[in-house]
């Protein structure tokens, strides 16, 4: 008596989940992801080392650098690791024999994606886990000779100071918005990757929308706004700038850390805004992906 | 040759899209006082093109920092002027960083002006005087346009309250700026008290000062520090106060 055969489901997450997981597994077992890591956990690490000038300086110095850490290495994590995973499956044949089967290649594509995603995820929640115990570490330190120095009156007040200067509950936005980020460069290079004839080119694109996405709003609100002299902007400029803005990210909208650092505060609806957006990004560059693969000979 | 134009058409559409959101979105960010960055070619010049580059992609607060270590090592060089384009970058990456602009301040109005008036090298002291205001004003400009970057934070004003008192000697203007600080919820509780102690200093707002310096005392025993005994006793005598009035009381032998 023979097995019913099981009917052919046409978009199977238990597909895409078991096409991540082998990515996250592929991934994981790369060398340079662990360089990568412990480059960022010594960093980190040797945050609360640098140099002591004063209490907040030394606590401004530690999570710029933490943060500004976790900002490198998930942009180069997200950059290297997608940029390699569809030359490398074509080269490894493992692309053919997966294709061969009924998987279609929205799902592979996915699968590619959400493994790269769940990566970032662990290295990001590494990197704060260390971030969080060094931070706490240096306000338990600094609140303890905070007391020994502050004369009583004063106390309550000093100590709110180091509390409010280490731990920020805005901090959480920051980190979250760190891997929005990264997510959306992982989806533009995934996209990149479905056209690009070597890995090499991939990166070298990526990494240069990763610059233009954050010059451009700049370069635009200084053309725009403050023209020297205060003579106005040429209708080509204009056009030029629009062409731009329309083409390129803008991930300056993403890089609210080095602001959060110093104590702005992020609103809930501020958050889910650029949350949105983040999404939006890396929904349509792996749809416009989807479409060049989907027609990609292989 | 049609996927590609699809997917053009995708990108356009998007970006046509969220344009108009993402200058919203921006519009707010600065209100909340994001991006504040004053990126411009003076700053180009001075980081260097690596430098300006990794401040233009996403990573000013780390070239800040860098700089600020720079600074700090002009300083135990004491090379003033060095220093001082240190800070002016530093600043300019970091303009919601009160520490940053509360430390250029206090570099340049407090330890480079007292070096510029003992400047051995400089025998005459009319030069050295006015390289001291030049710090002065320096360190001033640094405080005022911290201000004007951080409305929101009290610290800064408290700073300039000690600028214009300490080294302008200008009591009303540190009158001013401690009442301002003073009107923060994170302001120390001696910020008040000094808003009234440099106002009974101001000639013309005696009276001002005294009722404020009353509503002190009434405070509580915690306000009722010597000087402000002190200067009770100055503006009762100043304002001639009636002696059934008068809160200070000469302690009998």
């Amino acid at each position: 008596m023979s097995a019913a055969p099981t009917k052919h489901i046409a978009f199977s997450p238990a597909r895409i989940a078991a096409i991540a997981s082998n990515t996250l597994l592929e991934l994981v077992r790369l060398k340079v992801f662990y360089f990568m890591l412990i480059f960022a956990l010594l960093l980190i690490g040797s945050s609360a080392f640098m140099v002591r000038f004063s209490f907040q300086q030394q606590f401004q110095v530690l999570k710029d650098v933490s943060l500004g850490a976790m900002s490198v290495f998930t942009w180069l994590l997200a950059t290297l690791s997608t940029a390699m995973l569809l030359p490398k499956d074509i080269e490894d044949r493992t692309l053919y024999t997966i294709l061969a089967k009924p998987v279609p290649r929205l799902e592979y594509l996915l699968g590619k994606l959400f493994g790269v995603l769940a990566m970032l995820a662990i290295a990001l929640v590494c990197m704060s886990a260390l971030f969080f115990v060094v931070l706490y570490a240096r306000e338990q330190i600094v609140l303890a000779e905070t007391v020994k120095v502050t004369p009583p009156d004063e106390l309550a007040a000093a100590l709110r100071d180091v509390r409010d200067l280490t731990f920020n509950v805005n901090l959480l936005p920051g980190i979250a918005i760190i891997y929005l980020k990264a997510a959306v460069v992982a989806a533009l290079t995934l996209l990149l990757s479905t056209f690009a004839s070597s890995w090499i080119f991939t990166i070298i694109v990526s990494v240069m929308m990763y610059i233009i996405g954050h010059v451009q709003p700049i370069a635009r609100e200084y053309w725009l706004e403050a023209v020297p002299g205060g003579t106005v902007a040429s209708p080509v400029l204009k056009i030029f700038l629009g062409l731009v803005a329309v083409a390129f990210p803008d991930f300056q909208l993403f890089n609210l850390v080095d602001d959060i650092v110093v104590g702005n505060a992020v609103s809930t609806t501020m958050f889910l805004k650029t949350t949105g957006l983040g999404c939006g990004y890396v929904f349509i560059y792996t749809l416009v992906g989807y479409l060049m693969f989907a027609n990609k000979e292989l | 040759m049609k996927t590609c134009l699809i997917a053009l058409g995708i990108i356009v559409a998007f970006g046509i899209i969220r344009m108009p959101l993402e200058q919203r979105l921006a519009v707010e960010h600065r209100a909340a006082f994001f991006h504040g960055a004053r990126l411009n070619l003076d700053l180009r010049q001075q980081l260097g093109q690596m430098g300006f580059l990794a401040a233009l992609s996403g990573f000013r607060a780390v070239v800040a920092d860098m700089l600020w270590i720079e600074a700090h090592s002009a300083w135990e060089r004491t090379e003033w002027g060095r220093m001082q384009l240190h800070l002016d970058a530093v600043t300019s990456l970091q303009p919601r960083c009160v520490m940053f602009w509360d430390m250029a301040a206090w570099h340049m109005a407090w330890n480079a002006s007292v070096a510029a008036f003992n400047d051995r090298n400089q025998p005459r002291e009319a030069l050295r005087i006015k390289a001291q205001r030049e710090y002065f004003k320096v360190g001033e400009d640094f405080l005022l346009h911290g201000i004007q970057n951080n409305p929101d934070k009290g610290f800064l004003y408290e700073r300039a309250g000690a600028f214009y008192d300490q080294k302008m000697h200008d009591s009303c203007k540190a009158a001013e700026y401690f009442a301002k600080a003073a009107t923060f919820p994170d302001a120390f509780p001696y910020v008040k008290r000094l808003a009234a102690f440099r106002l009974a200093e101001c000639p013309g707002h005696e009276r001002e000062a005294y009722d404020q310096l009353v509503a002190l005392y009434k405070m509580g025993e915690a306000e009722r520090v010597p000087t402000l005994y002190t200067k009770l006793r100055e503006l009762e005598e100043k304002l001639s106060v009636p002696q059934e009035q008068r809160i200070y009381t000469p302690r009998i032998p």
